[in-house]
């Protein structure tokens, strides 16, 4: 499959033009948070009070790395399943976030957020972090360091390859490519 | 009596840690090389490829094959003459994990309360699972699990009057509402029979079988292949994206159960399904 190059931080034009199925590799900064990190962040949304990290036009990447061994930038680093964060990302979406790396089908009401923010949603290649990880070039720990693993880091990656799962219009490749294969004529 | 000792324990345990998490088991490298010449989605045989690629760079790079490199399930065979010297069998096998997560830069998952949810910082305590066998050895395989495939995993109490027909329904249904979460292709380990948890036991046991070995009772052998053909009939596909292998085994395991009931679990796994053996 020949793969779109993309620039991070995403822009407008960029998110348009993508469609459900495209391959893409992309580079730039993205941020890492998974589910303590997007608990904390939506409970001070509802709170009103400020992010510890501007979130508006950033992309984050659903992972919670291995440990780095030694000379390396990062350990393992695949995508978790984003299912979980799905009760945090329309408010992240509101307050601008653009863009979404994990693994696994998103809710309606997410796929919905998504249309509404025109936004996108990224497929990387679950159980695949040691080739993710050479992507990765520069890593660093931006807020909540006691999460560990779980903490939001600030990663500069090259050609990190990723396919267009949720376009900007709703499009969801999980449900189109699944329903292309499915032979039992039952839609589950 | 043969004598083992903790620190033994202690090693393999620490050194089967970490070799289960960085070098792909051979038997689902060739199920993953035969998938891929029988995927139709191109985007299924993309995500085959890179996930042989994946394989590949964790062994030469002694990377994590996936970062989740999961809760450790430790299954012992013990050998009823064996003797362990030097301390407790028990913690042995903890500080085994402690010490291979340490040293291998495998991420710690686990956390100390289910509520609390306070990461205890070295993966332990790991889920051991002893059975006491004849002999002078003892056999000890590592199964780290991820939970991606581990939350989609299912349990359900059958009637005897619902029976086969409602265990197919159930394992087949299991896999579609997990749908790309567990990272296909999978492999999927189910026990039936038992009790509750020897149900489950069962299945998560199924997924240490090498893959391609079929079950020895032609029955279940033929049950577990038109499992395998209806699974990958859903069009979930590698990933979640689409395709034809959305499964690369069905493992099935039985046992004698009650007159009253039929349970049935699916311990669903990843496309690494990892585990390590090693015998002292």
């Amino acid at each position: 499959m020949e793969a779109k190059r993309i620039k991070l931080p995403l822009s407008e034009e960029a998110i348009s033009q993508l469609r459900a199925g495209e391959a893409v590799l992309l580079t730039g900064t993205l941020l890492s948070g998974r589910d303590a990190a997007h608990q904390r962040l939506c409970q001070l949304l509802r709170e009103g009070k400020p992010l510890p990290v501007e979130l508006a036009g950033e992309t984050i990447f659903y992972v919670g790395p291995s440990p780095t061994p030694p000379g390396r930038v990062i350990g393992s680093a695949g995508p978790t399943t984003s299912g979980r964060m799905d009760s945090y990302t329309p408010a992240l979406l509101e307050v601008g976030l653009k863009g979404m790396i994990g693994k696994g089908q998103r809710s309606p009401e997410v796929i919905a957020a998504i249309r509404r923010h025109r936004a996108v949603y990224f497929a990387a290649m679950g159980g695949a972090g040691a080739l993710m990880s050479r992507a990765i070039r520069r890593a660093e720990v931006i807020c909540y360091p006691e999460l560990g693993t779980e903490a939001i880091h600030r990663l500069e990656v090259v050609d990190f390859p990723a396919i267009v799962a949720i376009d900007a219009s709703g499009a969801d490749l999980y449900q189109s490519g699944r329903a292309a294969y499915c032979r039992t004529g039952v839609n589950h | 009596m043969r004598e083992v000792t903790t620190e033994q324990i202690i090693r393999l345990v620490a050194e089967l840690c970490q070799e289960s998490n960085r070098i792909l088991g051979p038997d689902i490298q060739r199920a993953l090389e035969k998938a891929l010449e029988r995927e139709e989605s191109p985007t299924g045989r993309a995500c085959l490829a890179g996930l042989i690629e994946n394989a590949a760079i964790a062994r030469t790079e002694q990377l994590p094959i996936c970062q989740d490199t999961g809760m450790a399930v430790i299954f012992v065979d013990y050998g009823q003459e064996v003797h362990v010297s030097g301390g407790d069998f028990t913690e042995a096998i903890h500080e085994g994990v402690r010490r291979g997560y340490r040293e291998g830069f495998l991420r710690k998952s686990v956390v100390g309360d289910p509520f609390q949810r306070v990461n205890t910082g070295d993966n332990t305590p790991a889920i051991l699972h002893t059975r006491i066998v004849p002999g002078d050895r003892l056999t000890i395989t590592v199964a780290p699990k991820g939970f991606g495939s581990e939350n989609m995993s299912r349990l359900v109490m059958l009637t005897p009057a619902q029976g086969l027909a409602a265990a197919k329904e159930f394992i087949v249904e299991a896999v579609s509402q997990a749908g790309a979460n567990p990272c296909p292709p999978l492999v999927i380990g189910v026990g039936i029979g038992g009790t509750m948890e020897y149900a489950a036991l069962l299945a998560k046991r199924a997924l240490l079988r090498e893959v391609g070995s079929v079950n020895p009772r032609s029955d279940l052998a033929l049950l577990e292949e038109e499992l395998l053909e209806r699974i990958n009939q859903l069009g979930i596909g590698p990933q979640g994206l689409g395709g034809r292998c959305t499964a690369l085994a069905v493992h099935l395991e039985t046992y004698p159960t009650h007159i009253a009931g039929l349970p049935v679990a699916v311990n669903i796994s990843c496309h690494v399904t990892r585990h390590r053996s090693g015998i002292l």
